[in-house]
């Protein structure tokens, strides 16, 4: 069948892929300590592999990835010429860059080694003894013979774009925007709203140092829009983004704010003529109002406003123009486009932040029936001074000073029905509130209904026993109601808290005038479609996914890509600043080496055998394989090119190959990896 | 339980959530059937309709191909392209009266260890059912001879 071109394998899918000539290989099986050997037969799986064909030696090591371990194979590949190594233990993900350090420093070429991953997918998935050294045996046995068929590679040097993008300008993004643009690099920073401060900008106080949140934020806010490496795009939004890391060409698109931002002064003249007053769902969340022309709050960065279309009078009717009559310097433009703009970055920085968990979602809790049960971010903006009632604590009605004050801990969080995670930042957040009602209404009395107090942090402790020493009252247990249906005298007119105290083992009714629901932290509505966009992973509750939790907690999986702050799990602000410093740091590693090294695993097309067909340029979602009108054939464009393999294994003429994932070492691995899937006691004959 | 049929699963898994999530699985310390042996590829695209019936006429009992859910390739959409070509594959197999629940194309995001954890015990208790594939003797329609009857055979000359 091969007969008219040997070259095309894929025609003969019944030979058995060629080995090359003296290939020499070392199997190396690990026990992990114990992971590996409590479950797994290393001596016996270690004894076979040296039995198996090209195998020179096969040893069992205690710890494979100590420098003891890694020596051990350096010292055979001088020592007995091994040009394959083989080693059965962890994850590749885990020690596969370890070995193959190992095998260059011993002058071995690194893509000549392969791993068996008999650890996470052997000993740890089983307790059968048996099954789990026979799989094993079969994993080390893929590998051998796959890694005979593996070829020398070099990797792929790129420039790197020294520019970032960041996008989110919450603290977080705010931090890695400062912290690059400082370092020397030009930093492009997306914002989705009119201004940049995200949550940060919406709080009052700080935990547990009772700081001021605009007195730390906003300079770091006019830092950033002054920034000379710092280009500031805010009410943009990103719509696309191609490349790999080191060169992503991202679009943008601004949306029209409807002011000449090269003219406007910032005056807020043309906010305060507007005759449109809205409710500000936004940044006062709901408690206050704004105009059809508007910034979410005085110290807005950038000073300019944005006309809001939906709800302006001009845009609606036609008439109106109130504010470009007032304006001082013409910078009202109701012709404005939005504009598409094309970044060219190296790296990108996700800081999209959190939502707050919507409190309606949680019935018996009464938000949005109840008239005085309040969400934690509408008190916070109550008792910002800047905010709609000027920091009073007051009821819905805006007067009455509320007497009692009920606040209930884990509203959507640490709750099978909603959310199983911790919020992390609500319980710190619930204590400021108590302390802040202390001070702004000395008589109140105030209420904590918990299931624990995680104080976790540093003076975290401390400042809970300050608000326990101030008299606020602690009561442990799950609020089950809260509800108006008075049962009694003293409960009229008032919202009672039905809620087992599981300190002394009892039903009771706590009437308040005020309750403040601590809603937790969720992932933004459209986590998954901005993962998508970036090409990163999200967890189960739409967390952005890091490479490692502990030891690579800003990289994502996908290169060049960057998490910080609450997009990767809920975080409070100490938190959100160190990732935002840790992404820049690891942005600016990376740019220190002006080169970078990318796996060679990449598509060739052999033009010879190519027919022209072009089914594979449209297959490339990188646009990596151009046609080449005047010869008929494909190529691949190897900078382009992510090694994913969906052209090789679409060619009809096998013309395309993927290295480090050839045919041969696939199919290979396949035969290796089902070594004792044949029957023993019976041969098979061909059929006559 | 010993005299049990352990069917044996190819598992080609994709680089990014596919094979990641079955390390959780193992990192979280979920047991499951010990019968799928995994080849890691970059990505499900990678798998062709060759590499599956290789897996077949080699000896597997069944096919298990894993990668990121729809939407989370993380090559755009590598996922769908191997689903389309999934969807052909399987037309072809019904033809050759291979059951459906031998040859699976399943989604296991990184955080989704236990749900491949369960995909593969669900995939080992189908074949359990079925029974061993025997694809030689089925599909290529070769016949087994016992050792003994060729020693025989052989002996005789």
């Amino acid at each position: 069948m091969s007969a008219e071109n040997p070259h095309r394998t894929r025609h003969d899918p019944h030979a058995t892929p060629d080995a090359g000539h003296g290939e020499r290989v070392g199997v190396y099986v690990c026990h992990c300590g114990h992971n590996i050997a409590n479950t797994v037969a290393v001596e016996e799986v270690a004894e076979w592999a040296g039995e198996q064909p090209n195998v020179v030696v096969a040893r069992d090591y205690k710890f494979m990835c100590s420098s003891l371990g890694q020596e051990l194979i350096e010292q055979d590949i001088q020592q007995l010429g091994l040009n394959r190594v083989v080693v059965a233990a962890c994850s590749p993900h885990m020690h596969e860059k370890t070995f193959r350090s190992a095998c260059q420093r011993a002058g071995l070429n690194p893509y000549l080694f392969e791993m068996a991953n008999i650890r996470e997918m052997g000993s740890w998935a089983t307790d059968d003894r048996e099954a789990a050294t026979q799989k094993a045996k079969a994993q080390v046995k893929g590998a051998v013979e796959r890694a005979v068929r593996q070829q020398p590679l070099e990797p792929l040097y790129v420039d790197i774009n020294p520019n970032t993008l960041v996008v989110g300008g919450g603290i977080a993004g705010l931090t890695a925007a400062l912290e690059l643009a400082n370092a020397g690099y030009h930093v492009y920073l997306v914002e989705r709203d009119s201004s940049i401060g995200g949550h940060m900008a919406k709080l009052d106080k700080t935990f547990p140092t009772l700081d001021c949140a605009a007195c730390i934020l906003t300079p770091k806010m006019v830092d950033v829009a002054n920034h000379p490496n710092i280009t500031l795009m805010t009410w943009s939004e990103v719509l696309s983004v191609h490349g790999y890391v080191g060169n992503f060409t991202v679009r943008v698109r601004k949306k029209a704010r409807y002011i000449k931002e090269d003219l406007c002064t910032g005056c807020g003249t043309c906010v305060e003529k507007c005759p449109v007053r809205i409710i500000d769902q936004n940044f006062e969340v709901g408690l206050g109002y704004r105009k059809a022309v508007y910034r979410n709050f005085p110290q807005a960065v950038p000073k300019y406003p944005v006309i809001d279309t939906a709800n302006c009078t001009f845009f609606q009717r036609g008439k109106c123009r109130a504010c470009e009559i007032v304006c001082p310097t013409d910078a009202i433009d109701f012709n404005q486009k939005d504009e598409i703009v094309d970044l060219e970055v190296g790296n990108i920085i996700l800081a999209t932040g959190y939502e707050q968990f919507d409190a309606r979602r949680v019935p018996q809790y009464g938000y949005g029936r109840l008239a005085n049960v309040f969400t934690s971010m509408e008190f916070e903006r109550m008792v910002n001074a800047a905010g709609p009632t000027a920091g009073r604590v007051v009821l819905r009605d805006g007067v009455t000073v509320p007497k009692r004050i009920a606040i209930i801990h884990c509203v959507g969080s640490r709750d099978k029905n909603y959310h199983e995670y911790c919020s992390r930042a609500c319980c710190m957040a619930a204590l400021k509130f108590a302390h802040l009602v202390h001070e702004r209404v000395p008589e109140a009395e105030v209420f904590n209904f918990y299931i624990d107090i995680r104080a976790s942090g540093k003076h975290y402790e401390e400042f809970y026993h300050r608000v326990l020493s101030e008299g606020t009252h602690f009561i442990r247990g799950r609020v089950a109601e809260v509800t108006d249906a008075a049962r009694g005298p003293g409960e009229e007119g008032q919202l009672i808290i039905q809620v087992e105290d599981t300190l002394i083992g009892k039903q009771r009714r706590i009437p308040v005038d005020m309750v403040i629901l601590m809603a937790g932290m969720e992932s933004r509505k459209d986590a998954r479609q901005v993962a998508a966009l970036f090409g990163l992973g999200c967890d189960y509750d739409g967390w952005f996914t890091e490479r490692h939790a502990k030891l690579d907690p800003v990289v994502t999986m996908t290169e060049g890509i960057l998490v910080a702050g609450a997009c990767q799990g809920p975080k409070a602000i100490p938190e959100s600043v160190a990732q935002g410093s840790a992404a820049a740091a690891r942005v600016a590693g990376m740019m220190g080496q002006r080169v970078m090294k990318r796996e060679p695993v990449r598509a060739c097309i052999d033009a010879a055998s190519c027919s022209g067909c072009r089914i594979c340029n449209t297959l490339c979602p990188y646009h990596a394989i151009t046609f080449h009108e005047d010869r008929k054939v494909s190529e691949v464009i190897p900078a382009l090119c992510q090694g994913c393999g969906a052209c090789v294994a679409a060619c009809p003429s096998a013309a395309i190959s993927g290295a480090h994932f050839t045919r041969d070492q696939v199919l290979a691995q396949i035969e290796g990896i089902l070594w004792d899937a044949r029957q023993p006691e019976v041969l098979w004959l061909e059929p006559q | 339980m010993e005299n049990e049929f352990q069917p044996i699963i190819v598992g080609f898994l994709c680089n990014w959530c596919s094979y990641r999530a079955a390390d959780l699985a193992g990192t979280a310390r979920v047991h499951y059937a010990p019968t799928m042996r995994p080849i890691r590829v970059m990505c499900t695209a990678r798998v062709e309709p060759e590499f599956v019936l290789k897996a077949l006429r080699e000896g597997a009992d069944g096919v298990l191909i894993a990668g990121c859910h729809p939407g989370e390739c993380h090559y755009v959409e590598g996922n769908i392209k191997a689903l389309r070509r999934f969807t052909l594959l399987k037309a072809m197999l019904r033809q050759f009266g291979v059951e459906d629940e031998r040859v699976q194309l399943v989604w296991a995001a990184a955080s989704e260890g236990k749900q491949l954890a369960e995909a593969v015990d669900r995939m080992t208790e189908q074949l359990r059912a079925l029974g061993p594939l025997r694809w030689r003797q089925r599909v290529l329609g070769e016949q087994p001879v016992a050792r003994h009857a060729l020693e025989v055979e052989v002996g005789a000359d």
